[in-house]
């Protein structure tokens, strides 16, 4: 009984290994929640969600665009990312209209671009695996792609890790110690840019956004200690994707949203039960029987 | 080479003017301090007291005005680590996740690698900044759970940490105790000894009087500056702070 069980869960768990999109759609789909999980534990902690879903939709013309002229996706995505960004710091800069509003102008205007586009276009590209991620069909050059993109992603924000850090934190005080605040902000929105761009190969366009906010507000409310919120983060990300896929396989549902779902019940978890600031408080809960 | 008056000098703004998006919020002001000069800054809410530390530390941009930092350049003053600049309350995020030691070090990120790796020095820097300001059981509690004002203690020591000459403290005294209060004066007495410059901006005016050598009174542009028993007489108080009389804020003795 106990071996059947146990059998039955080693099947669980190694029959979609056998395939070979299946390691690949792991792989890829953990490194890229490592990247974007890592990110966000910045996003969360500066206040940019929506910061990070303007991006993430802006970005939808310039995969157009480059699958239609045959060039690397992200390379489209990326600018289109950042010119999103100077867009908004522009408007925002040369009108009155508050900034919110600015973002979530811009963004919806460059994502009905994309979508018009999409239609008048009519190439072979695949409106539903932008929308909605298909990491399960991944090509290998995309793999090569997102492999170079996660590695500079990771190590920019490594290398500048606490200057990052203090930019969120104390910007005033970055400035008067002679950091380049400037460089910080635009480095940190680059990275969103690049994040965005790995990140939508999995979960797709319309969801990357859950990808950089969600791993990093799961891990704020586990601790109080930077660096771990970091690992947390992207500890979270990472199993969110493991989790994701499997159900995906297992249940035949869109990969994507089980990848995101996940997320958001680790979230829900976190939210209930964190030690010091989930609303049940089991520190509290236990201290108060010790 | 001759550069005669700066060299006296520890911080020089002459007829700075700060706006945001076209409102001003600071016009012709004008400081200068020497060494070992304390000064207090005082004037209304809203009167443009943050705005101008930020000017001074670099934060904003001046948008006419020259500012000299020992002769220097605002930039360099900055790479030198010149200026620390301890924020009010009310301009930090206290649910961030860093404890006591965190933000001490990072008084020393400037004078650090691009990595920012401690080494001896600054762990020794932050040990002695923590002690000074009394906070050596907390050096490991996170900012969210200390009280006000220890949290402004944890800032003072990032500014002791930094070894800087110029100390910008906006509203130091506020939401502090006695005891508190009577610590950070006595640092400020130890930091004018060992010859830093201490600009302060206050709501308490019995602090001014106390141990300020100079006073600022400030409302968008200066109203008064000078010696403390000279400058900071009842009818330029009235003034800087629109017409309520000095009774009202040191009480009927004075
Ligand atoms: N970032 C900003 N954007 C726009 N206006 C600002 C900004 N910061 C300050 N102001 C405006 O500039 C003026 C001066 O503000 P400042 O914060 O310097 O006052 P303060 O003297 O420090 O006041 P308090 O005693 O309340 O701290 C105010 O009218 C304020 O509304
Ligand atoms: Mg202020």
């Amino acid at each position: 009984m106990d071996l059947c069980l146990f059998s039955s869960i080693n099947t669980f768990v190694t029959d979609p290994l056998t395939h070979e999109f299946m390691r690949k759609a792991l792989f890829m789909s953990s490194l890229v929640a490592a990247v974007c999980g890592f990110l966000s534990s910045y996003l969360t902690l500066k206040g940019w969600a929506l910061m990070g879903d303007a991006v993430s939709h802006s970005v939808m013309p310039g995969v157009v665009v480059a699958y239609a002229l045959g060039l690397p996706f992200s390379l489209g995505a990326f600018i289109f990312g950042v010119g999103s960004v100077a867009l908004i710091g522009f408007v925002k800069q040369k009108s009155r209209v508050k900034e919110d509003t600015v973002i979530g102008l811009v963004f919806t205007g460059f994502f009905a671009l994309g979508i018009v586009l999409v239609s008048k276009i009519k190439s072979n590209i695949d409106l539903h695996s932008i929308l909605f991620g298909s990491p399960l069909g991944i090509s290998i050059s995309d793999v090569k792609q997102t492999v170079l993109i996660s590695l500079l992603v990771v190590i920019l924000l490594s290398v500048f890790r606490k200057d990052l850090m203090l930019y969120c934190f104390d910007p005033r005080h970055a400035k008067t110690i002679g950091i380049n605040v400037f460089f910080l902000h635009y480095l940190l929105l680059t990275c969103l840019s690049l994040a965005a761009v790995v990140g939508l190969q999995t979960v797709g366009i319309i969801l990357v956004v859950a990808m950089l906010i969600t791993p990093g507000a799961t891990a704020y409310l586990l601790t109080d200690q930077f660096d771990n919120m970091t690992i947390i983060s992207i500890l979270s990300a990472i199993i969110s994707s493991v989790i994701g896929i499997y159900c995906s396989f297992w249940f035949d549902l869109e990969t994507g949203g089980s990848i995101v779902l996940a997320q958001t019940f680790i979230f829900l978890f976190a939210f209930l039960f964190a030690p010091r600031y989930g609303i049940f408080k089991f520190k509290k809960f236990f201290s108060n029987y010790k | 080479m001759d550069k005669p008056n700066y060299q006296n000098y520890r911080i020089e703004a002459e007829n700075i003017c700060v706006d945001y998006n076209g409102k001003v919020a600071l016009y012709d002001a004008n400081l200068s301090l020497k060494p070992g000069q304390i000064c207090g800054l005082v004037g209304m809410n809203g009167a443009g007291k943050t705005t101008f530390f930020n000017s001074l530390t670099g934060f904003v941009n001046i948008s006419k005005g020259k500012i000299r930092i020992n002769g220097e350049t605002l930039r360099s003053a900055q790479k030198d680590q010149t200026i620390a600049y301890v924020p009010q309350s009310e301009g930090i995020d206290s649910q961030f996740p860093v404890n006591v030691w965190d933000v001490v070090m990072m008084g020393r990120y400037g004078s650090m690698n691009v990595l920012r790796c401690p080494r001896e020095s600054d762990i020794q820097a932050v040990k002695d900044a923590i002690a000074r300001v009394d906070l050596m059981d907390f050096l490991s509690t996170p900012i969210g759970n200390l009280s006000g004002g220890q949290r402004k203690r944890t800032f003072l020591a990032r500014a002791i940490a930094q070894r800087a000459s110029i100390l910008l403290l906006d509203e130091p005294f506020t939401g502090v105790d006695i005891r508190t209060e009577k610590l950070i004066s006595e640092l400020f007495i130890q930091f004018k000894n060992e010859g830093k410059t201490i600009l302060l901006s206050t709501h308490d005016m019995i602090h001014v009087r106390e141990f300020c050598d100079l006073v600022l009174l400030i409302n968008k542009t200066v109203v008064a500056y000078g010696e403390t028993s000279e400058v900071f007489t009842p009818e330029n108080i009235t003034s800087t702070f629109g017409g309520i009389s000095p009774d009202v804020l040191f009480g009927p003795e004075s």
